[in-house]
Protein backbone atom coordinates (compact mmCIF):
# COMPACT_ATOMS: atom_id res chain seq x y z
CA UNK A 1 0.00 0.00 0.00
CA UNK A 2 2.52 2.41 0.89
CA UNK A 3 4.82 2.37 -2.54
CA UNK A 4 7.20 5.12 -2.89
CA UNK A 5 9.99 6.53 -4.89
CA UNK A 6 12.63 8.71 -5.30
CA UNK A 7 11.01 11.86 -7.45
CA UNK A 8 13.90 14.39 -8.99
CA UNK A 9 12.46 18.46 -8.74
CA UNK A 10 14.65 20.02 -11.18
CA UNK A 11 17.72 18.51 -9.18
CA UNK A 12 16.13 18.04 -5.41
CA UNK A 13 15.66 14.41 -4.86
CA UNK A 14 12.52 13.50 -2.65
CA UNK A 15 10.84 10.61 -1.63
CA UNK A 16 7.44 10.57 -2.63
CA UNK A 17 4.50 8.64 -1.81
CA UNK A 18 3.15 6.43 -5.12
CA UNK A 19 0.20 4.81 -3.77
CA UNK A 20 -1.96 6.91 -6.08
CA UNK A 21 -0.18 6.24 -8.85
CA UNK A 22 -0.08 2.73 -9.74
CA UNK A 23 0.57 2.56 -13.43
CA UNK A 24 3.88 5.27 -12.80
CA UNK A 25 7.52 4.07 -13.97
CA UNK A 26 11.06 5.25 -13.63
CA UNK A 27 11.44 7.80 -15.92
CA UNK A 28 7.79 9.43 -16.37
CA UNK A 29 6.98 12.80 -15.02
CA UNK A 30 4.20 12.59 -11.66
CA UNK A 31 2.39 15.73 -10.49
CA UNK A 32 3.09 15.96 -6.29
CA UNK A 33 1.64 17.26 -3.40
CA UNK A 34 2.30 16.75 0.33
CA UNK A 35 4.64 14.11 -0.55
CA UNK A 36 1.96 12.26 -2.94
CA UNK A 37 2.11 11.62 -6.65
CA UNK A 38 -1.48 12.83 -7.57
CA UNK A 39 -1.33 12.42 -12.00
CA UNK A 40 0.96 10.73 -14.09
CA UNK A 41 2.03 13.83 -17.13
CA UNK A 42 0.87 12.81 -20.48
CA UNK A 43 3.77 13.32 -22.61
CA UNK A 44 1.15 13.42 -25.73
CA UNK A 45 -0.85 15.88 -24.37
CA UNK A 46 2.07 18.45 -23.18
CA UNK A 47 2.37 20.08 -26.34
CA UNK A 48 -1.16 20.69 -27.15
CA UNK A 49 -1.17 24.15 -25.55
CA UNK A 50 1.02 24.83 -28.80
CA UNK A 51 -0.92 22.82 -31.15
CA UNK A 52 -3.44 24.97 -30.23
CA UNK A 53 -2.54 28.22 -30.90
CA UNK A 54 -0.16 26.45 -34.22
CA UNK A 55 -4.08 25.75 -35.59
CA UNK A 56 -5.12 29.22 -34.63
CA UNK A 57 -1.79 30.54 -37.19
CA UNK A 58 -0.12 32.60 -33.80
CA UNK A 59 2.85 30.47 -33.72
CA UNK A 60 4.37 31.19 -36.42
CA UNK A 61 7.45 32.80 -35.16
CA UNK A 62 7.98 30.59 -32.15
CA UNK A 63 11.46 28.77 -33.24
CA UNK A 64 11.76 25.44 -33.13
CA UNK A 65 13.91 24.83 -29.89
CA UNK A 66 11.49 26.74 -27.74
CA UNK A 67 9.10 24.18 -28.04
CA UNK A 68 8.80 20.74 -25.65
CA UNK B 1 12.73 22.25 -15.90
CA UNK B 2 10.36 19.97 -18.16
CA UNK B 3 6.51 20.74 -18.45
CA UNK B 4 7.27 23.93 -16.89
CA UNK B 5 9.79 26.63 -18.10
CA UNK B 6 7.74 25.32 -21.56
CA UNK B 7 4.60 26.62 -20.52
CA UNK B 8 6.19 30.35 -19.73
CA UNK B 9 7.07 31.00 -23.57
CA UNK B 10 6.36 34.88 -23.90
CA UNK B 11 6.45 34.20 -27.90
CA UNK B 12 3.00 31.96 -27.38
CA UNK B 13 1.91 33.90 -24.93
CA UNK B 14 1.77 36.94 -26.83
CA UNK B 15 0.37 34.27 -29.48
CA UNK B 16 -2.89 33.87 -27.21
CA UNK B 17 -2.70 37.66 -26.40
CA UNK B 18 -3.51 38.27 -30.29
CA UNK B 19 -5.82 35.54 -30.54
CA UNK B 20 -7.89 36.83 -27.74
CA UNK B 21 -8.06 40.46 -29.06
CA UNK B 22 -9.59 38.46 -32.32
CA UNK B 23 -12.55 37.07 -30.84
CA UNK B 24 -13.55 39.29 -28.11
CA UNK B 25 -15.87 41.55 -29.04
CA UNK B 26 -18.38 41.84 -25.53
CA UNK B 27 -16.93 42.72 -21.98
CA UNK B 28 -16.83 39.01 -19.69
CA UNK B 29 -15.87 38.45 -16.31
CA UNK B 30 -14.48 34.99 -15.71
CA UNK B 31 -13.27 33.51 -12.10
CA UNK B 32 -10.23 31.72 -11.71
CA UNK B 33 -11.19 29.32 -9.07
CA UNK B 34 -7.58 28.36 -7.21
CA UNK B 35 -5.55 30.46 -5.42
CA UNK B 36 -1.97 28.83 -7.04
CA UNK B 37 -3.83 29.90 -10.61
CA UNK B 38 -4.17 33.76 -8.54
CA UNK B 39 -0.39 33.92 -7.89
CA UNK B 40 0.31 32.72 -11.61
CA UNK B 41 -1.88 35.33 -13.35
CA UNK B 42 -0.33 38.47 -10.79
CA UNK B 43 3.26 37.42 -10.71
CA UNK B 44 3.61 36.60 -14.55
CA UNK B 45 1.05 39.70 -14.83
CA UNK B 46 -1.30 37.39 -17.17
CA UNK B 47 -4.01 39.77 -16.53
CA UNK B 48 -2.05 42.56 -18.22
CA UNK B 49 -2.19 40.87 -21.30
CA UNK B 50 -5.90 40.53 -21.69
CA UNK B 51 -8.34 42.58 -23.86
CA UNK B 52 -9.36 45.65 -21.73
CA UNK B 53 -12.98 43.84 -22.42
CA UNK B 54 -12.04 40.71 -19.96
CA UNK B 55 -12.03 40.70 -16.35
CA UNK B 56 -10.32 38.17 -14.02
CA UNK B 57 -11.72 38.02 -10.55
CA UNK B 58 -10.31 35.75 -7.91
CA UNK B 59 -11.64 32.52 -6.61
CA UNK B 60 -12.14 31.02 -2.76
CA UNK B 61 -9.49 28.59 -3.83
CA UNK B 62 -7.10 28.86 -1.23
CA UNK B 63 -7.52 26.59 1.90
CA UNK B 64 -6.23 28.43 4.82
CA UNK B 65 -7.83 31.84 3.95
CA UNK B 66 -11.26 29.66 3.63
CA UNK B 67 -10.58 27.48 6.94
CA UNK B 68 -13.32 28.95 9.86
CA UNK B 69 -11.78 31.16 12.58
CA UNK B 70 -13.23 28.67 15.05
CA UNK B 71 -11.30 25.84 13.68
CA UNK B 72 -7.98 28.21 14.47
CA UNK B 73 -9.08 28.98 17.70
CA UNK B 74 -9.53 25.05 18.13
CA UNK B 75 -5.89 24.32 16.86
CA UNK B 76 -4.72 27.30 19.25
CA UNK B 77 -6.31 25.65 22.43
CA UNK B 78 -5.25 22.17 21.49
CA UNK B 79 -1.46 23.26 20.62
CA UNK B 80 -1.21 24.74 23.85
CA UNK B 81 -1.95 21.68 25.70
CA UNK B 82 1.25 20.08 27.73
CA UNK B 83 2.24 16.13 25.69
CA UNK B 84 0.68 17.66 22.46
CA UNK B 85 2.86 17.86 19.46
CA UNK B 86 0.83 19.94 16.67
CA UNK B 87 1.80 19.70 13.02
CA UNK B 88 0.55 21.36 10.36
CA UNK B 89 1.73 23.01 6.91
CA UNK B 90 3.68 26.09 7.03
CA UNK B 91 1.02 28.67 5.81
CA UNK B 92 -1.48 27.86 8.80
CA UNK B 93 0.98 29.00 11.84
CA UNK B 94 0.37 32.88 10.80
CA UNK B 95 -3.18 32.91 10.32
CA UNK B 96 -4.98 35.14 12.94
CA UNK B 97 -7.29 33.59 15.47
CA UNK B 98 -9.36 35.76 17.99
CA UNK B 99 -5.97 37.20 19.82
CA UNK B 100 -3.41 35.32 18.41
CA UNK B 101 -1.59 32.34 16.19
CA UNK B 102 -0.04 28.92 16.45
CA UNK B 103 2.98 30.45 15.60
CA UNK B 104 2.82 32.69 19.56
CA UNK B 105 1.52 29.12 20.87
CA UNK B 106 5.04 28.23 19.76
CA UNK B 107 7.04 30.86 20.85
CA UNK B 108 5.72 30.67 24.64
CA UNK B 109 6.69 26.97 24.13
CA UNK B 110 4.16 24.86 22.74
CA UNK B 111 5.35 22.33 20.79
CA UNK B 112 3.84 23.05 17.01
CA UNK B 113 6.12 21.34 14.11
CA UNK B 114 6.02 22.34 10.90
CA UNK B 115 5.95 19.04 8.16
CA UNK B 116 6.01 18.77 4.69
CA UNK B 117 3.44 15.83 4.28
CA UNK B 118 0.85 14.43 6.76
CA UNK B 119 2.67 11.06 6.50
CA UNK B 120 5.82 12.88 8.62
CA UNK B 121 3.16 13.30 11.02
CA UNK B 122 2.02 9.94 11.29
CA UNK B 123 5.79 8.81 11.77
CA UNK B 124 6.25 11.65 14.76
CA UNK B 125 3.57 9.80 15.98
CA UNK B 126 5.24 6.78 15.83
CA UNK B 127 8.24 7.80 17.16
CA UNK B 128 6.99 9.69 20.24
CA UNK B 129 4.02 7.42 22.11
CA UNK B 130 4.16 9.41 25.14
CA UNK B 131 3.09 12.47 23.35
CA UNK B 132 -0.01 12.97 21.64
CA UNK B 133 0.65 14.29 17.88
CA UNK B 134 -2.66 15.96 16.13
CA UNK B 135 -2.35 17.27 12.66
CA UNK B 136 -4.16 20.16 11.28
CA UNK B 137 -6.18 19.08 8.02
CA UNK B 138 -6.86 21.50 5.95
CA UNK B 139 -7.36 21.35 1.99
CA UNK B 140 -9.44 20.73 -1.16
CA UNK B 141 -9.71 17.88 -2.97
CA UNK B 142 -6.37 17.74 -3.55
CA UNK B 143 -4.85 17.38 -0.08
CA UNK B 144 -7.20 14.80 0.95
CA UNK B 145 -6.34 11.77 -0.63
CA UNK B 146 -3.08 12.30 1.61
CA UNK B 147 -4.40 13.41 4.74
CA UNK B 148 -6.60 10.11 4.06
CA UNK B 149 -3.65 7.60 3.79
CA UNK B 150 -2.21 9.30 6.83
CA UNK B 151 -5.85 8.38 8.99
CA UNK B 152 -5.56 4.67 7.08
CA UNK B 153 -2.32 4.06 7.87
CA UNK B 154 -2.66 5.14 11.38
CA UNK B 155 -5.46 3.35 11.85
CA UNK B 156 -3.22 0.19 9.84
CA UNK B 157 -0.97 0.52 12.25
CA UNK B 158 -2.88 0.61 15.63
CA UNK B 159 -1.45 4.31 16.51
CA UNK B 160 -3.87 5.70 20.05
CA UNK B 161 -1.60 8.49 19.79
CA UNK B 162 -2.53 10.33 16.61
CA UNK B 163 -5.23 12.26 15.86
CA UNK B 164 -6.25 14.77 13.22
CA UNK B 165 -8.23 18.17 13.33
CA UNK B 166 -10.32 18.39 10.09
CA UNK B 167 -11.32 21.21 8.01
CA UNK B 168 -11.41 19.90 4.54
CA UNK B 169 -13.41 21.77 1.64
CA UNK B 170 -14.62 20.70 -1.63
CA UNK B 171 -14.89 23.11 -5.06
CA UNK B 172 -17.57 22.10 -6.54
CA UNK B 173 -20.58 23.65 -3.88
CA UNK B 174 -18.59 26.38 -3.60
CA UNK B 175 -18.58 27.84 -6.95
CA UNK B 176 -22.21 27.01 -6.89
CA UNK B 177 -22.94 29.02 -3.92
CA UNK B 178 -21.09 31.89 -5.74
CA UNK B 179 -23.18 30.99 -9.10
CA UNK B 180 -26.57 31.10 -7.28
CA UNK B 181 -25.58 34.31 -5.69
CA UNK B 182 -27.72 37.15 -6.80
CA UNK B 183 -24.64 39.44 -6.76
CA UNK B 184 -22.48 37.48 -8.89
CA UNK B 185 -20.99 38.84 -11.61
CA UNK B 186 -18.88 35.64 -13.10
CA UNK B 187 -20.02 34.38 -16.66
CA UNK B 188 -17.27 31.79 -16.65
CA UNK B 189 -15.41 29.60 -14.48
CA UNK B 190 -11.45 28.09 -15.00
CA UNK B 191 -11.83 25.39 -12.68
CA UNK B 192 -8.83 24.28 -10.37
CA UNK B 193 -6.36 22.30 -12.28
CA UNK B 194 -5.26 20.51 -9.27
CA UNK B 195 -8.24 19.71 -7.51
CA UNK B 196 -9.60 17.94 -10.83
CA UNK B 197 -5.96 15.41 -11.07
CA UNK B 198 -7.89 14.20 -8.20
CA UNK B 199 -11.79 14.40 -8.65
CA UNK B 200 -11.77 14.78 -12.39
CA UNK B 201 -14.35 16.76 -13.92
CA UNK B 202 -17.67 15.34 -14.47
CA UNK B 203 -19.03 17.06 -11.29
CA UNK B 204 -19.11 20.32 -13.47
CA UNK B 205 -20.79 19.06 -15.93
CA UNK B 206 -24.56 19.29 -14.20
CA UNK B 207 -23.32 22.96 -12.94
CA UNK B 208 -22.97 23.83 -16.38
CA UNK B 209 -25.96 22.39 -17.64
CA UNK B 210 -28.04 24.24 -14.36
CA UNK B 211 -26.38 27.39 -14.52
CA UNK B 212 -24.86 27.64 -18.16
CA UNK B 213 -21.49 28.89 -17.72
CA UNK B 214 -18.43 27.78 -19.30
CA UNK B 215 -15.99 25.81 -16.85
CA UNK B 216 -12.54 25.22 -18.28
CA UNK B 217 -10.29 22.79 -16.21
CA UNK B 218 -7.10 25.02 -16.30
CA UNK B 219 -3.72 24.55 -15.48
CA UNK B 220 -0.75 26.77 -13.26
CA UNK B 221 1.53 27.97 -15.97
CA UNK B 222 1.08 31.28 -17.93
CA UNK B 223 0.68 29.72 -21.16
CA UNK B 224 -2.18 27.20 -19.46
CA UNK B 225 -3.78 30.19 -17.93
CA UNK B 226 -4.23 31.86 -21.24
CA UNK B 227 -5.35 29.34 -23.06
CA UNK B 228 -7.93 28.89 -20.28
CA UNK B 229 -9.36 32.15 -20.58
CA UNK B 230 -8.98 31.84 -24.80
CA UNK B 231 -11.33 28.53 -24.31
CA UNK B 232 -13.69 30.05 -21.86
CA UNK B 233 -14.28 33.57 -23.48
CA UNK B 234 -14.72 31.72 -27.00
CA UNK B 235 -17.44 29.50 -25.78
CA UNK B 236 -18.79 33.07 -24.03
CA UNK B 237 -18.74 34.65 -27.72
CA UNK B 238 -20.42 31.79 -29.14
CA UNK B 239 -23.00 31.43 -26.83
CA UNK B 240 -22.05 27.89 -25.49
CA UNK B 241 -21.61 26.74 -22.09
CA UNK B 242 -19.47 23.16 -21.82
CA UNK B 243 -17.08 21.54 -19.60
CA UNK B 244 -13.44 21.62 -21.50
CA UNK B 245 -10.26 20.25 -20.39
CA UNK B 246 -7.30 22.34 -20.75
CA UNK B 247 -4.85 20.41 -18.39
CA UNK B 248 -5.10 17.29 -20.20
CA UNK B 249 -1.76 16.38 -19.48
CA UNK B 250 -2.53 15.99 -16.15
CA UNK B 251 -5.97 15.78 -15.53
CA UNK B 252 -8.70 12.55 -16.67
CA UNK B 253 -12.05 12.91 -16.97
CA UNK B 254 -12.89 10.81 -14.18
CA UNK B 255 -10.00 11.93 -11.84
CA UNK B 256 -7.86 9.66 -9.29
CA UNK B 257 -9.56 6.39 -8.66
CA UNK B 258 -7.60 4.98 -6.29
CA UNK B 259 -7.27 8.29 -3.85
CA UNK B 260 -11.31 9.04 -4.54
CA UNK B 261 -12.14 5.15 -3.63
CA UNK B 262 -9.47 6.07 -0.03
CA UNK B 263 -10.90 9.46 0.57
CA UNK B 264 -14.84 8.34 0.34
CA UNK B 265 -13.83 5.49 2.91
CA UNK B 266 -12.17 7.96 5.36
CA UNK B 267 -13.83 10.57 4.86
CA UNK B 268 -17.94 11.80 4.59
CA UNK B 269 -19.40 14.68 3.01
CA UNK B 270 -20.86 17.31 5.56
CA UNK B 271 -21.87 20.94 5.46
CA UNK B 272 -18.59 23.26 6.32
CA UNK B 273 -18.65 26.75 7.03
CA UNK B 274 -16.01 29.45 5.19
CA UNK B 275 -14.13 31.43 6.44
CA UNK B 276 -15.85 35.13 5.61
CA UNK B 277 -18.42 33.34 3.22
CA UNK B 278 -20.45 31.51 5.70
CA UNK B 279 -21.99 27.98 5.82
CA UNK B 280 -22.57 25.87 2.39
CA UNK B 281 -24.30 22.70 2.00
CA UNK B 282 -22.33 19.41 1.61
CA UNK B 283 -19.25 21.66 0.94
CA UNK B 284 -16.67 19.52 2.77
CA UNK B 285 -15.15 16.56 4.74
CA UNK B 286 -15.32 15.29 8.10
CA UNK B 287 -13.71 11.74 9.83
CA UNK B 288 -16.41 8.83 8.24
CA UNK B 289 -17.83 6.90 11.45
CA UNK B 290 -15.11 4.45 11.26
CA UNK B 291 -12.25 6.66 11.92
CA UNK B 292 -14.20 8.73 14.24
CA UNK B 293 -11.50 7.29 17.14
CA UNK B 294 -8.97 10.06 14.80
CA UNK B 295 -10.70 13.25 15.35
CA UNK B 296 -8.72 15.45 17.47
CA UNK B 297 -12.46 17.34 17.82
CA UNK B 298 -13.82 14.66 20.17
CA UNK B 299 -10.49 13.56 21.74
CA UNK B 300 -9.55 16.56 23.25
CA UNK B 301 -13.08 18.05 23.56
CA UNK B 302 -12.94 21.50 21.73
CA UNK B 303 -16.23 21.20 19.93
CA UNK B 304 -17.98 24.37 20.84
CA UNK B 305 -15.55 27.24 19.85
CA UNK B 306 -17.31 30.41 18.19
CA UNK B 307 -15.84 33.80 17.28
CA UNK B 308 -16.08 36.24 15.50
CA UNK B 309 -14.51 38.33 11.72
CA UNK B 310 -12.08 40.92 12.10
CA UNK B 311 -14.81 43.71 11.01
CA UNK B 312 -12.56 45.70 9.10
CA UNK B 313 -11.56 42.11 6.41
CA UNK B 314 -13.38 42.16 3.23
CA UNK B 315 -11.50 39.05 2.60
CA UNK B 316 -15.50 37.34 1.94
CA UNK B 317 -16.29 39.89 -1.11
CA UNK B 318 -12.53 39.64 -2.61
CA UNK B 319 -12.82 35.29 -2.21
CA UNK B 320 -16.28 35.77 -3.94
CA UNK B 321 -14.76 37.53 -6.83
CA UNK B 322 -17.09 41.13 -5.42
CA UNK B 323 -14.13 42.97 -4.45
CA UNK B 324 -10.30 43.13 -5.59
CA UNK B 325 -7.57 42.63 -2.61
CA UNK B 326 -6.46 46.66 -3.41
CA UNK B 327 -10.04 48.14 -3.34
CA UNK B 328 -10.28 47.34 0.94
CA UNK B 329 -9.07 50.00 2.90
CA UNK B 330 -6.91 47.96 4.84
CA UNK B 331 -5.01 46.68 1.93
CA UNK B 332 -0.92 47.31 2.44
CA UNK B 333 -1.68 49.83 5.20
CA UNK B 334 -3.43 48.51 8.58
CA UNK B 335 -2.96 44.63 6.67
CA UNK B 336 0.10 43.66 5.75
CA UNK B 337 1.28 39.42 5.56
CA UNK B 338 3.26 40.72 8.76
CA UNK B 339 0.59 42.11 10.30
CA UNK B 340 -2.65 40.63 8.61
CA UNK B 341 -6.25 41.18 9.14
CA UNK B 342 -7.11 37.86 7.59
CA UNK B 343 -6.04 34.72 5.83
CA UNK B 344 -6.02 35.94 2.55
CA UNK B 345 -3.15 38.14 3.48
CA UNK B 346 -1.25 35.34 5.00
CA UNK B 347 -1.13 32.36 2.61
CA UNK B 348 1.00 31.87 -0.19
CA UNK B 349 -2.20 31.18 -2.04
CA UNK B 350 -4.37 33.87 -0.27
CA UNK B 351 -4.78 36.79 -3.46
CA UNK B 352 -4.09 39.35 -1.16
CA UNK B 353 -0.80 38.30 -0.47
CA UNK B 354 -0.28 37.51 -4.31
CA UNK B 355 -1.43 41.51 -5.19
CA UNK B 356 0.93 42.95 -1.57
CA UNK B 357 3.77 40.82 -2.99
CA UNK B 358 3.56 41.24 -6.80
CA UNK B 359 1.62 44.73 -7.37
CA UNK B 360 1.90 47.04 -3.99
CA UNK B 361 3.94 49.20 -6.15
CA UNK B 362 1.92 50.28 -9.01
CA UNK B 363 -1.85 50.15 -7.04
CA UNK B 364 -3.35 53.01 -5.71
CA UNK B 365 -4.37 52.76 -1.73
CA UNK B 366 -6.98 54.66 0.02
CA UNK B 367 -5.61 56.99 2.41
CA UNK B 368 -7.80 57.07 5.09
CA UNK B 369 -6.78 60.65 6.75
CA UNK B 370 -8.17 62.36 3.74
CA UNK B 371 -10.18 59.90 1.87
CA UNK B 372 -8.65 60.24 -1.51
CA UNK B 373 -6.63 57.59 -3.33
CA UNK B 374 -3.21 58.41 -3.84
CA UNK B 375 -0.66 56.63 -5.67
CA UNK B 376 2.04 54.30 -3.53
CA UNK B 377 5.83 53.82 -4.05
CA UNK B 378 6.94 54.86 -8.12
Amino acid sequence: MLRSGRVDFAGVVKQVNLSYVPDARVGEFVLVHVGFAISTVDESEARQVFEYLEQMGELAELEEGNRP
Amino acid sequence: MKFIDEYRDPEAAAGYARALRRITTRPWTLMEVCGGQTHAIVKFGVDELLPPEVTLVHGPGCPVCVTPLELIEKAIEIAAMPHVIFCSFGDMLRVPGDTHDLLTVKARGGDVRIVYSPLDAVALARANPQSEVVFFAVGFETTAPANAMAVFQASRLGLTNFSMLVSHVLVPPAMEAILSSPRSRVQGFLAAGHVCTVMGYTEYESLVEKYHVPIVVTGFEPLDILQGVYMCVKQLEEGRAVVENQYARAVRRTGNLPAQELVSKVFRVVPRKWRGIGEIPQSGLALAPAYAGFDAELRFGVAGHSADEPAECCSGQIMQGLLKPHQCPAFGARCTPEHPLGATMVSSEGSCAAYYRYRRLQLPVMDRTNEKVVARGV
